[in-house]
């Protein structure tokens, strides 16, 4: 049960991660290698604040302002410049962002592990099972997080627009969308979105350190795909699927030390039979 | 026309200047390690730089050739390096030239890898661009993780291997000469030119005849193959085969040498991987502890300087204009125009030799959208004649 309570709050992670990495692979059609890295960031940037000031509250507020900046700001330097140029290319370049932020990070704050307490939680007892209150804190807050953007995205204008941008960038282009500025809301809800999660994780593992992110962001890009790419309560049934997965599968001796293979085995798997995921749509190649 | 009268004059320095380099480079350092100049140290940059190479090499004919992201090339040298090392440690009990169980244990290392890059090869038949570099950095990862967790490979305190000694560089080396002549020539073949029209435009190569599959495949495991020797040569030069050198960092240490070289080009793999690998070897032993996050810094601006460069479409007039080439034909132009009058059937001629230039050169995929959205004029056709009035 416990274990279960732990993969459901580890998967809420996840899944705002694959939140973030499902927008913009939807709309800018670019896989951010980088984004896992703005969850570092965001990290370092709680750590920072919390030093200077001590109140959490200001130390959260502060690492969505810099994240969503970040995020703004990469794209615009970095992958705007692509737009149109090849798939490679882009990916390269957000694989070089990534590697950027790590380095950076690593020369201002040292490759050490650094201790970082938001604050500090005492554990429940539901039932026989003992349940931290920051895993139900992080569990009702992501929902309420997801609630929101799915209400934003179906709702309002710009949400609208995303999903036209989506659907077809042309002809958005032609209904007088600006796709640019789209795009970078884009960057800048998933960016805010990976600060969050960066709160999320210290939360759980309240450490941190400049390879932070990469990991987290690669398994929350196999959530996204195994919810399918591009379909937001995919990539949230495939963050808490794969939190759930991993915890259960740590749990068990005999698989502990294979779970990270485990999972990327699933993504292979997934990726061959399914590409699409289990929520996303199929796309015709045209010529 | 223009195409036969290349293939006749095809005996250029040019094509054969990697060869020349690289032999000439094995038999300088080969006649200083026996005359005794060689130090160890240098041995083994030597020895790193070969490997680096055949890496480069390997992962440029995916990322350059064919067209595919491969984040997972570490992953096939860490096949290779157990596997052959694993063997090697049998076979140095039956066989007792270190020579012949290194060769023997290169084929073997490599042939697993090429296993391996077959089943990776799979996926790529129905996946493309973004998904599929994720499949491979997945394979990376899987690759690692069973290694460290397997007791009979050392598991997590790795697979002690018999060192080759400092004279590792000389194989290594043929190697490296015999993967060149290997790729040269199956870029330059009618094998190539299909391996490049798949990267241009799938759609169109498969329109053409080309199998596509059949390519796919090929390339994988090709580079596999490659990838794997390279990690037989580097585990009977580092002791232990550690799986924590093979991670994710390592294929983008070799991505970055495939995108500073140049895509698609062999020689600019050769001279990155040699220029990454001296720097790496000097910077790890200068530099200490954090600041060593300074040559990923390098790296990553390396990266993205390069590819936002060469690839964005707003700066492509701005290449054109000041590319380095161009200002090189313009000023050896002016000064010719100096010292030769050009007469009419000379300009008429070098024309000629143009069209030659053009069936050479591999158009790139901008290139190729270029002509596809241009009506065809019929220049050559005109041309044709006056050719065989000059003759």
């Amino acid at each position: 049960m416990s274990t279960f309570i732990d993969g459901l709050s580890l998967g809420s992670i996840y899944a705002l991660i694959a939140l973030g990495y499902t927008m913009v692979y939807g709309i800018a059609k670019m896989l951010n290698f980088a984004h896992g890295d703005i969850i570092m960031v965001g990290a370092y940037a709680i750590l920072t604040t919390l030093n200077l000031c001590g109140n959490p509250i200001v130390a959260i507020v502060a690492s969505v302002v810099v994240c969503t900046l970040l995020g703004v700001v990469t794209e615009k330097l970095a992958y705007r410049p692509l737009r149109g140029a090849s798939p490679l290319a882009v990916l390269i370049t957000a694989i070089g962002v990534s590697y950027f932020l790590q380095s950076i990070a690593q020369l201002i704050y040292g490759a050490k592990n650094r201790p970082v307490t938001i604050a500090t939680f005492s554990a429940v007892a539901i039932g026989n099972a003992k349940i931290n209150i920051a895993t139900i804190i992080s569990l009702i807050a992501g929902a309420i997080i997801m609630a929101a953007l799915t209400v934003f995205i179906k709702k309002t204008r710009t949400g609208r627009a995303m999903l036209a941008v989506s659907e077809d960038r042309g002809a958005a282009l032609l209904m007088g969308i600006n796709v640019n500025r789209i795009i970078t809301i884009t960057f800048a809800i998933g960016s805010a979105l990976a600060a969050f999660a960066s709160v999320f994780y210290l939360m759980q593992i309240p450490s941190t350190n400049p390879t932070l992110g990469s990991m987290p962001g690669i398994k929350a890009f196999t959530a996204a795909v195994i919810g399918g790419i591009g379909s937001v309560s995919g990539a949230m049934i495939g963050g808490v699927l794969l939190g759930v997965i991993e915890k259960i599968a740590l749990s068990v001796p005999a698989l502990a030390p294979y779970t990270t293979a485990l999972e990327f085995a699933l993504l292979i798997i997934i990726l061959l039979v399914k590409p699409t995921g289990l929520m996303g749509k199929q796309r015709r190649e045209k010529v | 026309m223009a195409y036969f009268t290349n293939i006749k004059n095809s005996f250029k320095l040019k094509n054969y200047i990697n060869y020349i380099g690289v032999t000439l480079f094995l038999v300088i350092t080969a006649s200083m390690l026996y005359t005794g100049n060689l130090n160890r140290s240098t041995a083994n940059l030597i020895t790193q730089i070969a490997y680096s190479i055949i890496l480069a090499v390997s992962l440029n004919l995916v990322v350059g050739f064919l067209g595919e992201l491969s984040l997972g090339h570490a992953g096939f040298m860490c096949v290779g390096a157990y596997i052959g090392c694993f063997v090697a440690l049998k076979l140095h009990s039956v066989i007792s030239s270190p020579l012949a169980v290194l060769i023997i244990t290169m084929l073997i290392g490599g042939l697993v890898a090429a296993v391996f890059g077959f089943i990776i090869g799979l996926p790529a038949l129905r996946l493309k661009g973004d998904y599929l570099a994720i499949v491979t950095l997945a394979f990376g990862e899987i690759v690692r993780t069973i290694f460290k967790n397997l007791d009979t490979f050392g598991g997590a305190l790795g697979l002690s291997t018999k060192k080759y000694g400092t004279s590792l560089f000389i194989p290594a080396l043929i190697v490296v000469i015999i993967m060149l002549i290997l790729v040269q020539n199956l870029i330059r073949s009618k094998h190539g030119r299909a391996i490049t029209a798949i990267r241009d435009n799938e759609i169109a190569a498969r329109a053409m005849g080309i199998n596509v599959a059949f390519y796919k495949l090929f390339v994988f495991v090709i580079s596999a193959f490659f990838a794997g020797i390279a990690g037989v040569i580097y585990g009977h030069y580092a002791t232990p085969v550690l799986y924590s050198f093979f991670s994710y960092n390592y294929s983008i240490e070799i991505l970055v040498m495939v995108v500073l070289g140049g895509m698609g080009s062999i020689n600019g793999s050769i001279l990155a991987a040699v220029l990454i690998t001296f720097i790496n070897f000097q910077l790890t032993t200068k530099l200490s502890g954090d600041l060593a996050a300074l040559k990923f810094l390098i790296y990553a601006i390396v990266l993205i300087t390069i590819v936002i460069f060469n690839n964005a479409p707003a700066l492509q007039p701005f290449k054109e204009r000041f590319s380095l080439k161009g200002l090189i034909a313009k000023i050896s132009g002016k000064i010719k125009s100096i010292f030769v009058k050009t007469k009419d059937i000379d300009k008429e001629r070098a024309k000629i030799k143009d069209d030659a230039a053009e069936w050479k050169r591999i158009p790139t995929k901008i290139d190729m959208d270029a002509l596809l959205s241009v009506d065809v004029k019929h220049e050559k056709t005109e041309n044709q004649p006056d050719e065989k009035e000059d003759k």
